[in-house]
Order: structure tokens, then sequence, then C-alpha cells
């Protein structure tokens, strides 16, 4: 099983995009896919018409009376779940810090029983700096970072690499990508080039700011499902595949 | 992570034509329409069904489906169990109309569970459905896909002829809606011409062809009851015989796999023994004019056998060197295999012989005409046929064994082991008449000996052929001197083994001939009113 979760500190650069176009993607890969949206305010949940609602909340799935398997939701994509968001999760923090010995790693151990059950789990994290994006931090294989081309933006991104730097034993991979940049703009062009050149760490595939993107709360779909022969879809599934050929051994599809 | 729910089908009526089929099925869509949104995706998805198993349905027998689905995105196999899928896995080029030993499967779970029960067989493709699956998704108010409805309209191919299979419907759940799942299953199940499919898709493709599971099995099967008259017990048992012969000439001719010549060969054993020990029930003059036949027939089979059983067991044997390594015996394994070819061709010219054909045929004609002739007033019943000839060959068996002692030569125990061949064989014909515990018993403690007896012989056999086999290769200069090494190494393990069988003899001997063996033969025999 591969963690992969979406994360930056900012809110509105297009994780939750993001996450739910890369999910479906892989699901349709023939991947055994689960997306957690970890998120309270629920918009991939809203997006896979899911309610955001798990029942005995958030508490109920940290302090482990409900096992994560029970809450979870199909698609309507074939090797695709959801595990909903909860309003409960805005105070996830508090759950974690009391949950256990090692509050910075149990996401990781909550997700642990499902590695029999997924190829690849997306974590969609809301934005800020806090216990739970330091355990989507630890439970992640590959941490995508999300950039608006700013040069803010790239400082972030180096403080993130730093932070995760510092971690004793297993350390997320750390995948940049820019995204929503607008190819009108000469300073979108000038960083995006720059940085996908010189950072080893930061994908070549640039997600272009495009209103069929924002048309996703619309058609509540991912962009590669409603519209697959877009312009938006092409550049999500180049992210994929240039994210995805960096495989383990057994890291193989359970449908052709 | 979708479950299969609840299976139905269109009636056989409202299903017999296309627009009778369409009707079925949008009464099920108004039915549905009802409690949810009905969204049917565009285009019906081409698909093809093959159930896989051995010949004699190994993987079946244990409880296990394989089946292969082929649709446009793909092909895999799929292991069920008991009606549940246990296990899948993605196969690529995968072709299904010829068959392909279990060790040709893709690595993964499937394979190594389907590899442990039917290896050495090869996997037949028993049924093959061909169709179109439609999807309808279920949907909440939310416009959220809550269930499916799949539509499997499929036909099968027999002989020149498509027939078609009952439609067949199923609601899936979608992971976390189990009620909606339900509800659309409890409205399927009101709709006009639906019915609960009381079978699976297998079975009901396998139905459509003429067949169903089991239809071949390698053991003696022949209906017999005690009251019938001995000779059309006879003759029955051996037409029964001849059957599992000839349903093993074509995979024996198209070299499918090695069993179709071993179950050739045992019901041509088989038949011998029946010949031999009761075929003095038949007209006379039958079973004289049919021996020597049969002899043939056995002889013919032998060398390819012989190769078989060397190549089987190929690699335990060189996985059992100390002094050499296994790679020395790989021209020894290529130089069997060579053989191996020129031995199966001479094999199939006998098997494709005007005198086979005219041994089976008059055989097959002289046995109907006994089974369905009036007997005699007073020929014996089955059951009094079994009784004499089991007790008289179990008396030779025991008379034989006893006279054995360790200064015996090893001819002894080979006559001993063809003995109890005929035991075996008598046993198995008239078993249906016997008591079942009580004969499991005898059974299991006769395989006892006949396993001792059989390594005894066959080490000695394999033995002699390798010193056969290496004065070949010698000849034919394909000898590298560490593979004849390597080939002494075996047979000096075999002569290892004689000799451990040897010691065992006596006791399994005692086991099953003992008092305690008599005493069991004589229960087995003795009728209620005896």
């Amino acid at each position: 099983m591969k963690i992969y979760a979406t994360y930056n500190i900012k809110g509105g650069v297009g994780k939750t995009t993001v996450a739910v176009n890369l999910a479906y993607l892989s699901a349709t890969d023939g991947y055994r896919t689960l997306l957690w949206d970890l998120d309270p305010q629920g918009a991939a949940s809203f997006m896979f018409r899911i309610k955001p609602r798990v029942k005995g909340g958030g508490k109920a799935l940290i302090r482990g009376t409900k096992a994560l398997d029970d809450a979870i939701k199909g698609t309507d994509f074939e090797n695709l779940d959801l595990l909903p968001a909860d309003f409960t999760y805005r105070n996830m923090d508090l759950l974690l810090g009391d949950a256990s010995k090692k509050p910075t790693r149990k996401i990781a151990q909550l997700l642990r029983p499902l590695a029999a059950e997924y190829d690849h789990v997306f974590l969609d994290c809301p934005p800020s700096i806090s216990l739970v994006s330091e355990n989507v931090m630890h439970a992640a294989d590959v941490l995508l970072v999300p950039l608006i081309p700013t040069t803010l933006s790239v400082r972030t991104l180096d403080q993130l690499t730093e932070f995760v730097g510092d971690f004793t034993g297993r350390r997320p991979q750390v995948r940049a990508f820019f995204s929503m940049v607008d190819r009108r703009k000469r300073l979108h062009q000038d960083i995006t080039a720059k940085l996908s050149a010189e950072r080893p760490g930061v994908a070549a595939t640039v997600i272009p700011a495009l209103s069929l993107i924002e048309r996703m709360s619309v058609e509540r779909a991912p962009v590669a499902a409603f519209a697959p022969r877009s312009q938006a879809a092409s550049a999500f599934r180049a992210l994929w595949a240039e994210l995805n050929t960096d495989k383990k051994p057994d890291d193989n599809p359970v449908t052709g | 992570m979708t479950l299969d729910l609840r299976v139905f089908e269109l009636d056989g009526e409202t299903g017999a034509n296309g627009t009778d089929q369409e009707n079925g099925i949008s009464a099920v869509l108004d039915v549905l329409g009802q409690a949810f949104g009905v969204v049917t995706e565009h285009g019906a998805g081409a698909r093809q069904h093959t159930w896989l198993d051995t010949f004699d349905w190994r993987l079946y027998r244990a409880g296990l489906v394989l089946e292969y689905e082929h649709a446009r995105r793909g092909g895999r196999l799929v292991l069920n169990r008991d009606g549940a899928p246990e296990a899948e896995q993605p196969v690529q080029g995968w072709r299904t109309s010829r068959p392909r030993l279990a060790a040709d499967l893709p690595a993964g779970p499937i394979r190594d569970q389907v590899l442990k029960l039917a290896s050495p067989r090869a996997l037949l493709p028993m049924a093959t459905a061909v169709g179109t699956v439609t999807v309808t998704r279920l949907l909440n108010a939310d416009g959220k896909t809550v269930a499916r409805l799949t539509v499997d309209h499929s036909t099968v191919t027999r002989g020149d002829r498509t027939v078609p299979l009952p439609l067949r419907l199923a609601i899936t759940e979608v992971r976390g809606y189990p009620g909606q799942a339900r509800r659309a299953a409890q409205l399927v199940a009101g709709a006009p011409g639906v019915s609960q499919a009381d079978r699976s898709a297998f079975a009901t493709a396998l139905a459509a062809l003429g067949r169903h599971p089991n239809d071949y099995s390698g053991g003696v099967t022949a209906e017999i009851t005690a009251q019938m008259p001995a000779s059309v017990a006879v003759a029955t048992l051996l037409l029964s015989l001849l059957d599992t012969l000839e349903q093993n000439v074509d995979g024996t001719l198209r070299d499918i796999d090695t069993e179709f010549l071993h179950d050739l060969r045992v019901a041509v054993r088989r038949t011998r023994s029946a010949i031999k020990l009761l075929g003095d029930v038949l007209p006379a003059g039958l079973a004289e004019a049919y021996a020597p036949e049969f002899k043939w027939l056995g002889d013919l089979t032998t060398p390819t056998r012989d190769l078989d059983v060397h190549l089987l067991g190929f690699d335990a044997m060189a996985e059992s060197l100390v002094a050499a390594s296994p790679a020395d015996l790989e021209p020894f394994r290529a130089f069997l295999a060579r053989r191996r070819v020129r031995e199966v061709r001479r094999l199939a010219t006998g098997l494709r012989s005007a005198r086979f054909r005219a041994t089976t045929d008059h055989w097959r004609k002289a046995l109907l005409e006994v089974r369905d002739a009036r007997p005699a007033r007073k020929s014996p019943t089955a059951d009094e046929l079994a009784v004499a000839r089991t007790s008289r060959t179990f008396r030779k068996v025991a008379s034989h064994g006893a006279a054995i002692t360790a200064a015996s030569p090893p001819t002894a125990l080979h006559d001993l082991r063809k003995r109890c061949k005929e035991l075996r064989y008598v046993l198995e014909f008239f078993a249906p008449l016997h008591n079942p515990v009580v004969y499991r018993k005898v059974l299991g403690d006769l395989k006892q000996l006949q396993d001792c007896l059989g390594e005894f012989q066959d080490s000695q056999v394999q033995r002699e052929e390798i010193h056969a086999l290496a004065d070949a290769m010698l000849a034919e200069r394909a000898a590298p001197a560490t593979t004849l090494l390597a080939m002494g190494e075996i047979a000096a393990n075999l002569a290892l083994r004689q000799d451990e069988a040897r010691a065992e003899f006596a006791q399994r001997f005692a086991r099953f001939a003992g008092r305690e063996g008599q005493q069991r033969f004589h229960v087995l025999l003795t009728r209620p009113s005896q």
C-alpha cells in the first residue's frame, strides 16, 4: 500500500482538486484506491456526492471504537472508495494529542490494517501546521505539494523539505508541482520553468488554471470523469503518470 | 469493493425472444425507478467468461471455480470458493481456446492454489459464455450511485448451435450503502417475470452445453446393483471402463497432459483384470478373444508412460542428489524429452490404427448385446459373483504374501503386487455392494501394502531403466561424464529406496492380511442372510 498525501500550509492552492483527480486516475489504472477526506470542510466528499459524516465522528475513528474500514463508502467509480470528512475533524488535533503515546504516528497506525485492501491511499489534508499535518507527513510515502507560482510558495516548499528532513527514521518523498498556473503571466512561466528544471523534487507537469477545474464542484465529479478529453484531464493524467513511475516491485494494479 | 448481493433470472418465457427480454428489463427498470434515480451506462460491454478446470474436475471437487473474464479493459482470473471470490489477478494474453498447464499461470495467489490441486493436469476450458453486460446505476437523492443493476445477456456454443442463456440480473452493493442494495434487490424480486437464480452462471452455462460438473471421474463409476445378473453387471462394468478409455483417447493424442494416458492405461488394466477375474460369466469365447487385444493396447502405452514417470519425478529426483549437481542431469532430461516425442508418435499411430478402432467398436457392440440380453434363469447375481471372486482373490494375495520370506527373490514381490492390483480392482468394481465403512478400511490397508510393493518394484524398474537409458545415451554420444555420474547417484538412491520398501513389507502385509485383516474381509463379504 502506497500512501500519497496532498499538503500545503496555504489553502486554495488545489490540494483537494489534485487529490480527487489523482485518486480517480489511480482507480482507473486498476489500483484499489482509498481517498481519506481529512478536511472538515468536506470538499472531496462533496465532489463524490458523499455526505461528510462519520458515525461517532473523528473521536470514534481516532480512539478506535469505529474501525476505519466501517466508515468507508464506495464512490461512483470502480476501485475508488472514500473515507468521508466529518465536521468533528476540526478537533482532530486535540483527539490525536489525547490518543496515544505517539500522537504523531496515529494516522499511520490507523491505516495499517487497510494494507491488504488497498494499493493506494490518498490523504487530503486541511491547510495548517498542526498535529494532523504532522501525522499525515509521517503516514505518507509521498507528500504531494501543490505550489502556486510565486516566490513565497517556493520558500514554503523549502521549509517543508527541511522539516521533513529532520524526521528520524522513515521520511516521505516530497514531490511538488505547480498548480493554478496562468500561462499568460510571465512570472508564472518563469518560475515554473526555472524550478522544474533546477529542483529534482518538482514535477515537470503543471496544472493550469482552467475554469473546467472549477466546474468540478458543479459537476461533483473528477474532471477526468466528466471531461476526459479536456486539457485539464490531460494535465492530471500527465501528472499522475509522472508521479506513478516510481513504483515498488509489488505495486501492481489488481485488475487489468 | 462491491459485493454480489442478489442474482436473478428473467423467466424462460419472458426471456425467450428479444422483444420479451426488452419488456422484462423495462419492467425491472420501472420498478427500480420508484425508489431510485436510474441511469443506464452507455454501450453494453462485451464480455467473455471461460470457466477452467482439469479434465477430472480437481478444482470443482475442492470447492473452487476458476473463471477467466475477458472484457475490453483486459483479462482477469477470478478464483471463487463456494460462490464467493477468493482471489483475482490480471492476466495478459491468455488464450482460453487451448489448454494450459497450471504451471503456466502467471505468478500470484491463484497460481499457488491452483498448482497444488491441478498439477500435473492442464486447465481446460469447461464452458465459455460470450455476451454483453449492461450496467445501470441506481442513484439516491444526491445523485450518488448507491447500487448497480447488471444485466448479463450471454450465449454458449454447442456444436454449431448458439444457445442463449437465461438473462441474468444482479444487484451489486456499493460499499457503505447496504440498505439501498437490499431495497433494490427486493424491488427486482417483485418485478414481473423475475425469479431468484438458483444456480451459478457456470452451472447454467454447463447445463446449456448438456454437461454437469464432475461429469468425468477416473474411478470406477459403473452402476451395479446386488441383484443384477452377474453377466449384466460385468458387461455394465466393462462398458463403463470402455467409456473411460475412450474419453481419454483425444487428450492422449493431443498430448494435453500426462494424466490422459495414465487414466487410459488404468482403464485398460482394469479391463484386463476384469476379463481375467470375471470374464467367465460372459458368453463363451468373448473374454479369450479380447484379452490379447487389451494386452496389445497396454503394451502400446507403456513406453510413453515410463518416460512420463521419469519426467514427472525429475525435479524431485534432481533435488535428492548429494554428490552431483542437479544441473548435471539436464542432458538426461533432454534425452528423456527427445525419446518421449518419438514414443508419443508411436503411441498415436497405434491409437489411430484400424486395430484400435476395431477392438473398441466390436468390444462395445459385444458388451451391449450381453447387457441387453435376457440372462439365463439360474445365472448368479452380481453380489454372488462379487463375494466369490473377491474372496478368491484375497485368498491368493494372502497365500502368496505369506510365502514371502527374507530370502524370496524380487520376482515374488512383483508377483504379489500384481495379485494385489487384481484384488484392488475387484474390490472397486463391486464397491457399491459393500458396507462402505468396512470397504474404506480394507481399501486403506490394501493401498498401504500396494504403496510398499510399488515402491519396491518401481525403484527396481526405474534403476534398470536408468542403466538402459545410460547405454542408449552413450550410444548416441549424448552423455557427458558428469551426467552419467549423476545418473549413477540416482540409481544408488533408488536401490536404497528399494531396500527400505523391502524392510517395511512384512509389517504392511501383516496389517493387511493378518488375523485382523482376515476378519475385516470376512465382515466385508458376509451378507445379512448368510
